[in-house]
């Protein structure tokens, strides 16, 4: 009787193992191999070394590069968070429930559009002759247009719009599941709608919090084209510099190691955030 | 409860949709088919490893419906990126490789290309300039054809900035354009460009000249606004964003020239860098005939007219004889090629160890 049930498990669960093992485990098994090549005199040296990953640790240009992107992401993790969670409030507990299917509907609308689309309509806005400076010099506040696109502020800006509606959602789920009688609770035994807030809704929708950063954090630290498009290029991020490698001088071999860097540290975030990566109530 | 558990999933549920969105837009490895002028039982197909230029279906779609081919096209930036390509390929993949043509000889010499028939090109049709058979040629074979070429100089908007001023090219560091400036972000056109204003020619660059180079490319980038692909800059001269490409040319501009007359470019007194591309086709190519039937067409009068006007980029034909219009040719200069080339370098290619070092370079300068 085990062994047909362990026989049907490996029959339901075969299919997904197989689509696994092809389209991850065999390319990221491919990727570390080629991490481990050279590009040398303009042809790719098959000899495994770990030369990528000593230019990895030594170089201080790709130092600069995870830094921004670190920097960058951090502080898209930060705002988005900030912006997030106020909405996500507001859609729990103000908007009448017969009302949160349609308001959450809406806030996934804008995500329909192309996000390359999305990127060079940041660009308009923010542009020297934009919506934003065309605006502030009709209302004689500025005289010369500020710089605002093709800038760091423009990166983060993007990337806040791009994925705050990630961290309205996870957080919003997380608020919907604290049992209502709890800050009632709270309330009724004489605590401030302050203290309720920090003491009670707070702490039990961090894992709400917790998977919308983290979400973030891997939809951003790997994005190409944001900084590309909004950032003007004026600082690289990790994933610009990898593109670099890959489409100047096609080398692959370093830009792989550069790729498994990008896929340690979302590991790593993971690993300190694995506890939180819930969005179940916890008991 | 029942119904927030249902909310809680829906939401749950669009997360998962929008990370799937946002997964969803990843590069093609394969050779994409140009969806235009081929039927769809065209019994034959060419894949074509080509820049951009050639991914205009108004370039092959008149080949395609005369051959009943369908021609997939797979464009690149860098010769570096279409070796990558080849050496992750099967031999038979690929049947027709658009090249810078400096880099024939070394994709020669490793066996990539297949000799072509002289007597299947008119070479008289070919401007002499560009004809360079020391370049197309490899122990009396040849082994690729000169398409199109065209000059990483200076793009600029005429209305914002004075263009005897943009004739010398130190003027580029010059306080009046700070923040006015992009900066293509090829790095060999753009290093060799900026030597040039240093007086040093592009194929006279060695390791000892990049401190020199990279201290003057730093300045440079301080002037800069922003340092992007030809799209990107593209945008940023259309929309004001900036007034002047550094390393543009009538690639910039040539294609923007109906919406504003204004943007136009310029070869300064010091000189420009001189880029030329060539057509051939790959020996492990199993469709060899019909690989060099579409090089022959890519340089007849008609198909040159196609690509020197395309929708990516613009550039003066090889052929003289391509079929534009007087206007086309106004826009491309076409009676003002003669000084041009002759106060311009032709694009140089540095070896491995160089280029290397100059992207070192160029990521140092730019990584902020």
């Amino acid at each position: 009787m085990i062994n047909r049930r362990s026989w049907q498990g490996w029959v339901l669960v075969g299919p997904a193992l197989l689509v696994t093992l092809v389209l991850f485990a065999a390319p990221m098994v491919m990727v570390i191999l080629t991490s481990l090549y050279r590009r040398t005199g303009g042809t790719t040296n098959r000899t495994l070394s770990l030369d990528n990953y000593l230019r990895l640790a030594t170089d201080a240009t790709i130092h600069q590069a995870l830094l921004n992107s670190l920097e960058v992401v951090g502080l898209t993790v930060i705002f988005s968070t900030l912006v997030a969670y106020p909405l996500a409030y507001i859609i729990a507990f103000r908007v009448p429930a017969k009302w949160q299917a349609l308001v959450l509907l809406l806030t996934v609308v804008p995500f329909w559009t192309s996000y390359v689309v999305r990127s060079y309509s940041w660009l308009l806005v923010l542009a020297k002759n934009g919506v934003i400076n065309q605006t502030l010099q009709s209302w004689n506040l500025i005289g010369e247009p500020l710089t605002l696109a093709n800038t760091r502020f423009a990166t983060v800006l993007a990337f806040v719009h791009f994925f705050v509606m990630v961290s309205t959602l996870t957080i919003y789920a997380s608020l919907r599941q604290i049992p209502r009688n709890l800050p009632l609770a709270a309330r009724d035994l004489g605590a401030s709608p302050f203290y309720v807030f920090a003491r009670v809704t707070l702490p039990l929708s961090i894992p709400g919090v917790t998977v919308g950063a983290f979400l973030t954090f891997v939809l951003a630290i790997g994005d190409y084209i944001t900084p590309q498009i909004v950032g003007g290029g004026n600082e690289l991020l990790l994933p610009q510099l990898l593109m670099l490698q890959v489409s100047r001088r096609g080398d692959f071999p370093l830009a792989a190691a550069m790729a498994l860097v990008l896929l340690v540290i979302v590991a790593a975030v993971y690993a300190v955030s694995a506890k939180n990566l819930t969005l179940e109530r916890k008991r | 409860m029942h119904k927030t558990r249902n909310m809680v999933s829906m939401a749950t549920l669009s997360a998962a949709a929008l990370l799937l969105a946002s997964c969803a837009g990843g590069t093609d490895a394969e050779p994409s088919s140009n969806s235009t002028g081929a039927s769809s039982d065209a019994p034959q197909e060419l894949n074509a490893l080509v820049w951009c230029d050639h991914t205009d279906p108004e370039l092959l779609a008149p080949f395609e419906e005369a051959n009943n081919v369908t021609v997939n096209v797979r464009d690149y930036e860098g010769t570096g990126v279409a070796l990558g390509i080849l050496e992750q390929s099967q031999p038979g993949d690929w049947d027709v490789f658009v090249i810078d043509s400096v880099d024939v000889p070394r994709v020669a010499e490793a066996g990539l290309l297949a000799p072509l028939n002289k007597s299947d090109f008119d070479f008289d049709q070919f401007f002499d300039e560009v004809k360079l058979p020391e370049i197309h040629e490899l122990d009396g074979e040849l082994y690729a054809v000169p398409e199109k070429f065209g000059y990483n100089t200076v793009a600029f908007n005429g209305a914002n900035v004075d263009a005897e001023k943009m004739r010398d090219l130190s003027f580029l560091w010059d306080p009046e354009l700070a923040g006015k400036i992009a900066i293509y972000d090829y790095y060999i056109p753009v290093m060799e460009f900026v030597g040039l204003e240093l007086g040093i020619e592009p194929q006279n660059i060695t390791v000892d000249d990049l401190p020199a180079i990279e201290a003057r490319l730093a300045e440079l980038k301080t002037q800069s606004a922003q340092v992007g692909d030809v799209v990107s800059t593209q945008t940023a001269l259309a929309t004001g964003e900036v007034d002047v490409i550094v390393g543009g040319g009538e690639f910039s501009t040539s294609v923007l020239n109906a919406e504003n007359p204004d943007l136009d470019w310029i070869l300064p007194a010091q000189g420009g860098i001189r880029w030329q591309q060539a057509i051939g086709v790959l020996a492990g190519s199993e469709k060899q005939d019909l690989a060099t039937k579409f090089v022959q067409y890519i340089v007849s009068a008609e198909g040159q007219a196609a690509l020197a006007t395309s929708s990516c980029y613009w550039g003066m034909p090889a052929n003289k004889n391509a079929t534009l219009s007087d206007e086309q040719k106004n826009i491309l200069r076409w009676d003002e090629q003669a000084g041009f080339i002759a106060n311009s370098y032709p694009y140089y290619i540095p070896d491995a160890d160089l280029d290397a070092a100059m992207l070192d370079v160029w990521t140092r300068v730019v990584v902020g």
